[in-house]
């Protein structure tokens, strides 16, 4: 599985910060900063299906992965 | 600096019938600051979303009312068509010049909105707002204690919901918390029954009391935020009077009437469903989802927009100069964006909501609000799991564009009111 994030559609709701803070920290300014790129680990699998699951903005995706 | 009525453009069509009269048909007529709104918006969304999902008024000088989340969605991230430069739907305007509006930067379109946000939004970010985790905490278990003193049954409303967001912004903002009740009766004033209060005397506005709060914040600075917008310097200029002011009035006004909501309307939820009580006491990991799922199902606040230049929604046209209202508790009800929309489900794991608005006004002080309400229940149902409403009719829903119910009673149940019986 793989997880893509558009910084451009980010407003900082901060839902995957709080969901799935292995994957996001968030900047001064509250906007997410993704900690992993590339393919995750399997045991990071839930934990980006709810950030992308939770992103209003729909501003998370992901790729591959048990669907 | 003074802003009186005196400035305000009517916009009213004289045929219309009159703001707050009543209303017969939601889909041609609509007024959200009537009683039977208040009774019944979620009933009244879902129906115009199946017959007139763009629905119109003439009231407040013509109005639109989306209820589809894609139009709702669609028309907060453009902000090319739809201008901020006023966000609660009267029937007068305030005439305050863009591009920053009353409010900033709720009121200000872009560019100066980032301008005017970045300057607030590293005060508000998850990290900044965690260390009022510890103060929060101790607010609400003050509050339960001296309600619980009182007797089994108790006002949730007036007794506690309505307090914390009180106390939370007074100690953000560095203005004192004893002036509750002043700061109630602005926002009352000002989003519940906009425009309908009649004339206001000039030591009653709320700019004459925030601008006696920045005059001794000038004189003796302290650690608050009041101190930290007056302290700003841009270019080497500070922020314009205007400006302090307005972000001071909004940070009142809209920390303080929305949360409040969210918190009193997530406990008369609580009142009446029992086994999500329970799932709550038995598992309190379960709170990070049911806060998120009491924001979707009972999201407070509905914003607004001004059409700038003629557009459409969905195939609906509306024209420059219409107020559009911004209904995200419509929207987060829509079946087409959530899997059993009208159902609460307590540990909903795929939750989109829409609760904080969408795009570049999003809720600046959503971490601040999530908190509050999260604190608020945890404190609650330690002490109070077992509850349930005394007076079902008694209670009563706010009119305008934040929704929540402003009267809960309710009866403490089991061990806290045997408790309380004892000790009475």
């Amino acid at each position: 599985m793989r997880i893509e994030f558009d910084r451009d559609a980010c407003v900082g709701h901060n839902r995957c910060y709080l969901l799935a803070p292995a994957l996001f920290d968030v900047d001064d300014e509250g906007y997410a900063v993704p900690l992993v790129g590339g393919e995750l680990p399997v045991e990071l699998e839930a934990a980006a299906r709810l950030a992308a699951d939770n992103c209003p903005e729909f501003a998370i995706t992901i790729e591959g992965g048990d669907a | 600096m003074t802003r009186g009525p005196a400035v305000y453009a009517a916009v009213v069509n004289d045929d219309a019938p009159r703001s707050g009269s009543p209303v017969t048909d939601w889909s041609t007529d609509f007024d959200h600051t009537t009683e039977g709104w208040a009774a019944a918006a979620p009933a009244i969304w879902d129906e115009l979303r199946v017959t007139c999902p763009v629905a119109h008024s003439e009231r407040f000088g013509g109005t639109w009312l989306p209820t589809r989340h894609a139009d709702v969605a669609a028309i907060a991230h453009d902000t090319e068509h739809y201008t901020s430069n006023s966000v609660i739907v009267a029937d007068f305007r305030p005439d305050v010049p863009a591009p920053m509006g009353f409010a900033p930067p709720i009121t200000s379109d872009p560019p100066f909105h980032e301008f005017a946000r970045r300057l607030l939004l590293p005060a508000f970010s998850p990290k900044a707002i965690a260390v009022l985790e510890k103060p929060a905490r101790e607010f609400c278990g003050q509050l339960i204690d001296e309600l619980l003193a009182t007797g089994p049954v108790v006002d949730a409303a007036t007794g506690y919901a309505q307090h914390i967001p009180v106390r939370v912004i007074a100690h953000l903002l560095g203005v004192p918390a004893e002036d509750g009740d002043r700061f109630r009766t602005f926002i009352h004033r000002i989003v519940e029954r906009p425009g309908q209060a009649g004339p206001v005397a000039e030591e009653d506005l709320l700019t004459t009391y925030l601008f006696r709060v920045v005059e001794e914040h000038r004189q003796s600075p302290r650690d608050d935020l009041v101190s930290y917008l007056i302290g700003l310097e841009v270019d080497g200029h500070p922020l314009s009077d205007e400006h302090v002011i307005g972000t001071i009035a909004l940070l009142l006004i809209a920390g303080i009437d929305t949360t409040w909501s969210a918190i009193g309307a997530s406990l008369w939820h609580l009142a009446r469903h029992p086994e999500d009580r329970a799932r709550l006491v038995a598992d309190p990991e379960v709170m990070t989802f049911a806060v998120e799922e009491f924001l979707r199902f009972y999201a407070p606040v509905t914003m607004a927009r001004i059409v700038a230049e003629d557009t459409e929604i969905g195939d609906c046209p509306v024209a420059a100069g219409d107020w559009v209202l911004l209904p995200f508790p419509a929207a987060n009800r829509d079946p087409a964006a959530f899997e059993e929309a009208g159902r609460f489900i307590v540990d909903r794991q795929r939750n989109r909501h829409a609760a904080f608005g969408l795009g570049i006004h999003r809720c600046l002080g959503s971490n601040l609000a999530r908190l509050e309400l999260r604190i608020a229940l945890e404190e609650w149902l330690k002490r109070v799991p077992d509850f349930e409403l005394s007076d079902p009719d008694g209670v009563r829903w706010s009119t305008g564009q934040v929704r929540g119910p402003r009267t809960l009673p309710v009866r403490v149940l089991g061990r806290e009111a045997r408790d309380v019986t004892r000790e009475g």
